[in-house]
């Protein structure tokens, strides 16, 4: 059979997000994968080296727009490293609260970009919904849906406004009273098991040799999780478990991020109970004076796609003299999607490619 | 656990009873958060126009835009700042850093419009703005822009909590009260290094204080050399426009403190202790600043007195290359400086190191030499190419009420016990005046008492026309004064001083004031002549305010000499009086009577002097 040059995005139904793949296909087999991003280059690590170190926050929640507050959380602990800046208790468990909820905010986010690339526009809807519940929460806290610039160095950016418990769970129970009806609508209805099992299948030695970190690690059966390993802000203070599948599919990715959903779900209520009082933010020096000392820095976080890290070199002036982010979506878009697509057929593309979590604006940066 | 089924998913259909959860706007409204950040708001009142927000701007956004119509004054320009809604992230960084907290961000987000340029707009509040700003039952969402938007709606607000600067100053190290009140030791120790770059790093570089100081020191600069620990450079930015920092540093009015940006919601950057770290840090003056006298014009300039002014105006003339001299009675220079404050405020090291280093640049100091006395003022009319007049306020006024000879007049008594001998005191002090002088004098009468009638029964009161509230004096010295157990007895006139029967004091007879100020506000005391108190008090200092002594200028002379409705000095732009190449500046030229004025006129005529001259 002949085989063809197929261009997948970035102007094409099936993909979500400025990237696109060149496809060589036999048929509708695909043979080989060619991943190309480059479409929302924006020149933020570049960006980063002109502004001071307080003007680089609005910047780097725009590194990911699905997911901003885990560059915020990022970014705020490598200064936080270079300059000694302590955090405040009560701080450190508003930062775990507010990062759980963004990544339940992510995963629903995730879940619509799933369902809707199967067909399954009910579910697409239920999650844009909750995700927006999220939102509103997000907004109370700190002024802004999306993006939020709420961590900062030495703390948070304001304290919980008064009686903002109540309402974090009683979003959570809105959003955690639907989980029968998405299992039964979504994640046991037979389509969606026949469309996703054993598509995209990386192994676990696959998985590990290419860099897999995240959902597409621990679906292939490695208790892997930052947040365990290195804990950051408050995760060492509650009991929690670490979702895993073994399939490696795009089956068990989507489990893993409806497990993971739910485990946060659990964690943010344990952390509001143990939640102590105080103050949340230690000031940080006049910003206009303020050079951190010659020093360098790597840091890495679990965000809601995986291990992320950022390295941040200072060499003594008001602004940082290198970062460079280590996203999740690098290597689960170009060398795993490549492998993942193998063999595969043209109607999985975007399946695979959103199973894999993968946001463009990451690889991009 | 997993059960896959083909039947399960029909349940979804129940949600097709169910009322939707999607918003109809604009029938249905979703009110935005307490917390949003909307569009700009600004108190234009409070705005102080710092520009701090369009600093901090990481998207340029924010100009400040001069706005003719408002009155650029201390502490406030007439700038404001105008955001553009093409480059803003609603970031909110503009809100955290400003210092007044005027700035705010609103709750409205809608604005709909063909024209771009309103998209550019200078934000202002519903009391500036009352006609763009309604209540919510007139607020229709179908209107809402920039020129249509609710009332009451601020969003995402200042808080001094979470503000981006520091609202409070690094503690200046002071000696307690019951201790320094017992010696003349300097009370304030200064900052060491650390706190000197710690306060330092508070500047937010707003430049009002500046604009502020008479003398227009390039302040933000020395401050941010003392943050990069470089005092060299800090002491070079302000010999530009100051040649005296030692004394500055300490006895400064601090016009800069009072229209600090910071001042506004916390206390103002020490911007004088800072001074004051930059002059003390460097031994040498001259190996710090490299500085040189000018190229030689061979012109010779003769200034009389060296205080403040004269000491200003002799080092920028000379390093302008001409030669200077300077003339005072004293002993040494510094003039008020040298006999006023004691040397708990301004010790004579201090002063000296500062006359030293003018000297060093080639100025030749004649002291002990009183014009009109040692030396005619003609022959130096005649013997140089230009004379400058800084004589300032030399002579005590006097109540004149009965029995008034009786009392010490105060600048005889500070000038005596700083660089005389010092006087005997009494064990009960009265003090007439409310301004610094008076603080001064009390409080040096405090320190004498208690080293002449150690652990006797001895007191130091104050009686001033003003009340608290008016009093001259600054709030800092009658706070130290208060710490220091000085009876204060505001709102009190004196009416006659009692004798006992050797003709000795026996204290003040006192009457109520009325009001102070008259109408148009000008000082007019009035008095409830009937409301008398009795003072006890063996000795009686007047310390309500001094007079310049122009006895040194010949009579034909003095004529030609005009004065301003104030009884000042007239001078020009160019600091000329209106007799040919005689100059003056300081206290009998300006009102505000302190050194830094006087270092602002030794400027202006010194720029004068030297356009005269060539």
């Amino acid at each position: 059979m002949r085989e063809l040059e197929l261009y997948f995005g970035p102007q094409h139904l099936g993909m979500v997000g400025n990237f696109s793949i060149t496809l060589n296909v036999e048929g509708d087999r695909i043979v080989k994968a060619t991943a190309n991003p480059g479409f929302l280059h924006r020149g933020f690590e570049k960006l980063m080296e002109q502004r001071t170190w307080i003007q680089n926050f609005p910047l780097v929640c725009r590194i990911n727009v699905v997911e901003p507050d885990h560059m915020e959380l990022i970014y705020a602990m490598a200064v936080e490293k270079l300059a000694g800046i302590e955090v405040p208790e009560r701080a450190q468990f508003i930062r775990s609260i507010y990062l759980e909820l963004a990544r339940v905010g992510s995963h629903l986010f995730g879940l619509w970009a799933y369902a809707n690339m199967l067909g399954f526009d009910t579910v697409a809807n239920w999650a844009m919904y909750h995700r927006d519940l999220v939102l509103d929460l997000f907004e109370e806290i700190t002024g802004g849906r999306v993006y939020h610039i709420y961590i900062w160095p030495g703390g948070v950016r304001r304290d919980f406004p008064k009686g903002f418990k109540d309402k974090i769970i009683n979003t959570l129970h809105t959003i955690g009273s639907c989980v029968p009806d998405y299992d039964d609508t979504f994640f046991n209805n037979r389509i969606f098991y026949k469309r996703s099992k054993d598509i995209g299948k990386i192994t676990h030695e696959e998985a590990k040799r290419m860099g897999a970190v995240g959902q597409v690690l621990r679906a292939t059966g490695m208790k892997q999780d930052i947040r365990k390993i290195e804990p950051y802000a408050a995760y060492d203070q509650v009991d929690w478990e670490i979702p895993v599948r073994t399939g490696g599919d795009a089956y068990s990715r989507i489990w893993v991020v409806r497990d993971e959903m739910i485990e946060s779900v659990r964690m943010i209520l344990k952390l509001l109970d143990k939640m102590p009082e105080g103050e949340v933010y230690n000031k940080i020096p006049n910003p206009f004076k303020w050079n951190i000392p010659d020093n360098e820095a790597y840091v890495r976080c679990e965000s809601s796609r995986g291990e992320l890290g950022l390295y941040l070199v200072s060499n003594g002036e008001n602004k940082p003299y290198r970062a460079h982010f280590r996203t999740p979506s690098y290597n689960h878009g170009l060398t795993i999607l490549e492998k993942a697509l193998e063999n595969e057929s043209i109607a999985d593309v975007g399946n695979i490619m959103i199973s894999l979590y993968i946001t463009a604006p990451e690889i991009d940066r | 656990m997993i059960s896959i089924s083909a039947l399960k998913p029909f349940k979804a259909v129940k949600y097709l009873f169910i009322k939707p959860k999607t918003i109809r706007y604009p029938f249905e409204l979703k009110e935005p958060s307490m917390r949003y950040r909307g569009f700009h708001l600004n108190e234009w009142d409070k705005c102080t126009g710092c520009g701090n927000c369009a600093d901090i701007c990481p998207n340029q956004a924010i100009q400040m835009i001069k706005i003719p119509e408002l009155e650029s004054k201390s502490g406030c320009k007439n700038e404001r700042p105008q955001v553009d809604y093409g480059r803003c992230c609603f970031c909110g960084l503009c809100i955290d850093i400003c210092p007044p907290g005027s700035l705010k961000l609103t709750r409205d987000y809608f604005h709909i419009h063909f024209d771009p340029k309103t998209f550019v707009f200078i934000p202002k509040d519903q009391e500036t703005e009352p006609e763009k700003y309604v209540s919510s039952e007139k607020y229709s969402v179908l209107k809402a822009s920039l020129s249509h938007r609710k009332r009451d709606y601020d969003g995402f607000v200042s808080d001094l909590k979470y503000a981006l600067f520091e609202p409070k100053r690094v503690t200046m190290p002071i000696i307690a009260p019951e201790k320094r009140k017992l010696s003349f030791i300097e009370q304030v120790i200064g900052y060491n290094k650390e706190e000197a770059r710690k306060e330092a790093s508070r500047c937010l570089e707003c430049k009002l204080c500046e604009e502020a100081c008479p003398a227009h020191l390039k302040i933000s600069d020395y401050i941010q050399a003392i943050y990069e620990d470089k005092p060299e450079e800090s002491l070079k930015k302000i010999y530009e426009d100051n040649p005296i920092p030692s004394i500055c540093g300490r006895v400064c009015m601090a016009y800069c403190e009072d229209a600090c940006s910071l001042s506004i919601r916390g206390e103002a950057l020490s911007i004088r202790w800072l001074k004051r770290y930059a002059a003390d840090t460097i031994q040498d003056f001259a190996t710090a600043l490299e500085l040189n006298p000018g190229t030689a014009t061979g012109k010779r300039v003769a200034v009389i007195g060296a205080g403040p002014g004269g000491l200003s105006v002799a080092y920028f003339l000379r390093l302008k290359g001409h030669n200077v001299q300077v003339y005072d009675a004293l002993p040494g220079g510094g003039g008020t400086m040298r006999t006023g404050p004691p040397v708990y405020r301004l010790p004579l090291e201090s002063i000296d190191k500062d006359v030293h280093y003018i000297r060093s640049l080639g100025v030749e100091f004649i002291f002990n030499t009183r014009i009109g006395k040692d030396v005619m003022f003609e022959d130096l009319l005649k013997g140089n190419d230009a004379v400058f007049i800084a004589t300032g306020n030399t002579k005590s006024r006097s109540t004149k009420v009965n029995n008034y000879e009786k009392c010490e007049l105060a600048l005889e008594f500070l000038s005596d016990n700083k660089i005389g001998k010092p006087r005997k005191v009494g064990k009960e002090i009265i003090v007439i005046g409310g301004g610094n002088v008076a603080l001064d004098v009390a409080r040096e009468a405090l320190r004498l008492q208690n080293i002449q009638h150690p652990g006797e029964n001895a007191a130091v009161k104050t009686v001033s026309l003003e009340d608290w509230d008016e009093m001259p004096a600054t709030r800092e010295e009658i706070r130290e004064g208060r710490e220091e157990k000085i009876q204060f007895n505001p709102a009190w006139g004196p009416k006659e001083v009692i004798l006992d029967n050797n003709g000795n004091v026996k204290g003040l007879l006192c009457k109520k004031v009325k009001s102070v100020f008259n109408g148009e506000g000008r000082f007019a005391p009035s008095f409830y002549e009937e409301k008398e108190m009795f003072l006890e008090g063996d000795m009686i200092i007047e310390a309500i305010g001094q007079v310049p002594d122009f006895s040194f200028i010949p009579d034909h002379l003095l004529e030609e000499l005009e004065f301003t409705e104030r009884k000042k000095v007239k001078v020009d732009e160019m600091g000329m009086t209106s007799i040919q190449k005689v100059f003056a500046g300081g206290d009998i030229v300006n009102v505000n009577l302190d050194a830094v004025t006087a270092i602002a006129d030794a400027k202006v005529a010194s720029e004068g002097i030297d356009r005269f001259l060539s």
